[in-house]
């Protein structure tokens, strides 16, 4: 089932570069503690699982997908205060914004350390959520994978319909592409701007909870793929939303299928080294618009 | 138009056309610019004026036409390269460092030690600070060179830079509203300025206040909407009955 | 300002900074600290050449790099490859399925030396490699990135991609570098035993006068030309494009220059720790090699040093006492540098200076403050020396 294990990968790579494609594709800003964002909604689900599994068992098959909609409140809100009380100081500066929210990404690793321990954990997935589904004897999918595949494809449509299409999403949009006109129009650009990366922190915590039902997580799992997050960003083309859905594909697959023919981490480091190279050649990712010169 | 191979013209622009997404800034130019020539480009605003220099100077890269300078072409060419030939270029807001003094300033803009190594071995030799007075003193900054950049007014900024562009001895100079946001005492001044420095060398000149191209143009050339408008002395384009109509009103 | 002196030494200002430092590495410390911990400091200071690489690069040049563990790593690498070569003689190693090879190879049933090991048999080699691999990698990277006009951000991710690269590789290729557990059980340098306290004491001072000798080298650098055409770069890239510099060398020749420095440090960490492991080579210890000099006043030299020396004994005293602290007084540390301090400790003596020293020399610093701000940093002035 490589295929497969390929598509998850996608799924949680897509989901992260969402998130992180809106903070840093339209805003600029670079987020290097996203990838807590999305343990902080891992997390959250886990204890929503633990809540639930002790005070109301009842709930065990149901809570699932509202503790989905949790972790993107938590994960979002968070995003929210972080805005507020960091990123905002530093948006002309945007190496410095690169270390502080690295010291955040500690800060919060390090919380999660405390809160949960070092070790890690799983929350007590739904029985819908087991198993697979077997069309035929030979192919075997599985359930969860269906429903990761599923979560983000709803949610990309989601975001694509809300940027493009909703006069919240217009907001964002003219607040990132000129801010001082949009400021004399009556756009509150501050809170616009706080909204946005709330949004995309949000997204993250989703990614999170997808992430619960294919690996389990501990107080570094964010690390683990922010490097990806932010190469599948930017080999897309930060402004092209389907170049960052091929470029999740493209990175996802390319690491299955390296992993199949080279041994352990290599695969990894094969992929990544492509990707680097080709960004070397054209550092505008693949999908970048014409650049007006 | 087929271009030229070969040209005794100083500057040679032809057919000179760039798109973005299918606006053309500018739409099948001919220029032709002699030595020791003073020129004016004037025209309403989004005429491409700016982005005529941009193209020359190599900051945009056109998408048909050519640009000849010294008979060499100039499009392709990186940026540092068109200025090793000889083209200097002063921008619209003005570009100096403000962290370093005029005497900085004009020093590293010195023709030499532009490469690395070059700069690593670079010493301030008496030509360089001969040169840094002389230029100073045509500049009207001879009193100020110890002073930062930051704290020059924005007419001795402007001045500072046509200073940095002197020293390195352009055989084309080229200015971007030269005079913008200056009094009228700076205006003369800079117009004397430029009549002094025309000599063995050519300029062409963006500008909007037209008493002070009266004063100062040798030929005036008109853009409207990318294209040429009209060319002539000062007299001529006054009286000429469509750049009245698109620019110069009643 | 143009004498050598003055280019080396920076005025009254350079002078008191290089006898404090030299005072305090040379004399206080080797006298009040055991050999132990002596040998940490020297450990720190050779962070320091990386966060000093930092300074020039990004304190000076603007251009932030969070992968400069790679450069550290291959100059340490490369000294510990000679240094394992000569441990591994066939009679040391002669109860070995293959005598001869380096005993974590014998663990992974390899029967020769692999190729890229060979020439590190010969000191003069590994010696140029330790600073012409890093340079040389740097000057791919830098050409590859600075011609296309990738800065900033960009360029910072990739630094950390292939930071990553670096790591996961040397983790996964066992038979080659020694793996997770790197290259360790490092004994002498030409018959000289490394282990000895002797050798210890030589090492650290060795170590101490390389890094002044560095500084006043970089410090001649930065009071020429090149420091102004920093200066400039940083401040009005496309000024200095259009005065007829090739902006993009001059980022490549700052950025070899840091790999080369960071590599330079990374060979004295071998010599004077005796190991060297993939995890001073990936992403968390390259970005805090960037602290060390972001705490030091990212543009002061001798800041550089200071930092790296504070905040690698915080990280000891803090391991040992409070663990669980750790981590997050490290998050703090990066957010307080960059919101509070942007000039660092050298911002803080700059401030305390103008309150107490009117009797410091007034004649212009030959590298005063910035009065703009150049990348966001405050104004405040802060020593660059």
């Amino acid at each position: 089932m490589q295929g497969f294990a390929g598509l998850s990968l996608f799924s949680v790579l897509l989901l992260m570069a969402l998130g992180l494609a809106i903070i840093f594709g339209q805003m600029g800003v670079v987020n290097l503690a996203h990838g807590e964002f999305m343990a902080l909604g891992a997390y959250t689900v886990y204890l929503c699982s633990s809540l639930v599994h002790t005070y109301a068992p009842a709930l065990a098959g149901s809570y699932f997908v509202f503790a989905i909609i949790i972790a993107f409140l938590v994960a979002g809100t968070a995003g929210y205060l972080a805005e507020w009380g960091l990123i905002r100081h530093l948006y002309k500066r945007p190496l410095d914004t690169l270390l502080a929210t690295w010291g955040l990404s500690l800060i919060m690793q390090q919380g999660f350390r405390l809160t949960f321990g070092a070790r890690e954990v799983t929350p007590v997935l739904p029985e819908w959520l087991m198993g697979s589904f077997k069309p035929t004897d030979s192919i075997d999918i599985p359930i969860n994978g269906v429903f990761v595949m599923g979560l983000t494809l709803l949610l990309t449509l989601a975001v694509w319909t809300f940027m493009y299409r909703s006069r919240l999403g217009l907001r964002m949009r003219a607040t990132v592409q000129n801010r001082t006109m949009s400021g004399a129009v009556g756009i509150n650009t501050g809170l616009v701007d706080r909204l946005t990366f709330a949004l995309g922190c949000g997204i993250a915590g989703v990614a999170g909870a997808a992430f619960t039902t294919i690996g389990s997580t501990g107080p570094d799992s964010g690390s683990r793929y922010i490097v990806d997050t932010f190469l599948v960003v930017v080999f897309g083309g930060t402004s092209s939303l389907f170049g960052t859905i091929a470029s999740a594909f493209g990175i996802a697959q390319g690491q299955s299928i390296a992993g199949f023919f080279l041994e352990g981490t290599m695969g990894k480091v094969a992929v990544l080294l492509g990707i680097v190279f080709i960004l070397m050649l054209r550092p505008q990712g693949l999908f970048a618009n014409k650049v007006r010169s | 138009m087929i271009p030229t191979y070969n040209t005794t013209f100083l500057l040679a622009i032809e057919d000179l056309t760039v798109s973005f997404d299918g606006f053309k800034a500018v739409d099948g130019l001919n220029l032709y610019i002699e030595k020791n020539e003073l020129r004016v480009i004037i025209g309403p605003n989004g005429a491409g004026k700016t982005t005529v220099l941009d193209m020359i100077c190599g900051k945009t890269q056109p998408t048909e036409g050519s640009i000849r300078f010294h008979n060499r072409e100039l499009i392709g060419l990186p940026e540092h390269q068109i200025v090793r030939a000889g083209v200097g270029r002063k921008f619209q807001t003005p570009s100096i460092y403000e962290n370093l003094t005029v005497l900085e300033n004009l020093e590293v803009s010195f023709p030499r030690g532009r490469s690395v190594l070059g700069c690593i071995a670079f010493t301030r030799t008496k030509d360089v600070t001969e040169r840094i007075h002389k230029v100073a003193e045509d500049i009207f900054l001879a009193d100020l060179l110890e002073t930062p950049g930051a704290l020059l007014s924005h007419g001795q900024k402007q001045w500072l830079e046509i200073g940095m562009l002197l020293m390195q001895e352009p055989q084309l100079l080229m200015l971007d509203e030269p005079v913008a946001g200056m009094s009228a005492g700076e205006r003369e001044q800079t117009a004397e300025l430029l009549k002094r420095i025309t000599p063995g060398r050519s300029i062409i000149i963006i500008e909007h206040d037209m008493e002070f191209v009266a004063r100062i143009a040798h030929q005036v050339t008109v853009l409207h909407l990318g294209k040429l408008l009209a060319e002539g002395t000062m007299e001529q384009i006054r009286q000429n009955p469509k750049v009245i109509e698109v620019y110069l009103g009643h | 300002m143009n004498s050598l002196y003055q280019r080396l030494f920076g005025g009254k200002r350079g002078v008191l900074n290089l006898v404090v430092l030299a005072a305090l590495l040379l004399i206080v410390l080797p006298l009040s600290l055991s050999i132990f911990r002596l040998n940490l400091v020297g450990k720190y200071l050779t962070f320091s050449f990386v966060a000093l690489g930092l300074v020039m690069l990004w304190g000076k040049g603007g251009v932030l790099s969070l992968g400069q563990g790679v450069f550290f790593g291959l100059g340490g690498y490369c000294m510990a490859m000679f240094l394992k070569l000569e441990a591994s003689d066939p009679i040391s190693t002669k109860i070995q399925s293959t005598p001869g090879i380096p005993d974590f190879m014998d663990w992974n049933q390899l029967t020769k030396l692999p190729t890229l090991w060979l020439p590190f048999k010969h000191l003069p080699f590994a010696l140029i490699a330790t600073v012409v691999v890093p340079a040389l990698v740097a000057f791919v990277i830098g050409y590859a990135m600075f011609k296309r006009r990738v800065g900033g951000v960009y360029f910072a991710i990739i630094t950390q991609a292939i930071a990553l690269i670096l790591s996961l590789g040397i983790d996964g290729n066992q038979g080659l570098t020694g793996g997770r557990n790197g290259i360790t059980d490092l004994r002498t340098l030409c018959g000289w035993d490394i282990r000895s306290t002797h050798a210890q004491y030589v090492l650290y001072f060795v170590t101490c006068i390389l890094l002044f000798v560095i500084i006043l080298g970089l410090q001649w650098l930065l009071s020429g030309k090149m420091g102004k055409m920093l200066l400039a770069m940083n401040e009005r890239e496309d000024r200095v494009r259009f005065s007829g510099y090739d902006v993009s060398m001059f980022k490549v020749f700052t950025f070899c220059l840091a790999a080369a420095l960071s590599g330079i440090g990374g060979a004295l960490f071998v010599l004077q720790v005796g190991f060297i492991s993939p995890s001073l080579v990936g992403i968390v210890p390259s970005i805090e090699m960037v602290i060390f000099a972001a705490v030091g006043g990212r543009s002061s030299l001798y800041g550089a040093v200071y930092g790296a020396l504070l905040v690698n004994t915080g990280k000891s005293l803090f391991s040992e006492s409070f663990p669980q602290l750790w981590l997050f007084c490290m998050g703090g540390l990066f957010i307080a540098v960059v919101v509070l301090f942007p000039n660092g400790l050298a911002g803080l003596v700059e401030q305390l200076t103008q309150r107490f020293g009117p009797w410091f020399s007034k004649q212009r610093q030959p590298e005063a403050a910035p009065l703009v701000a150049l990348s966001g940093a405050h104004t405040e002035k802060g020593t660059n020396a």
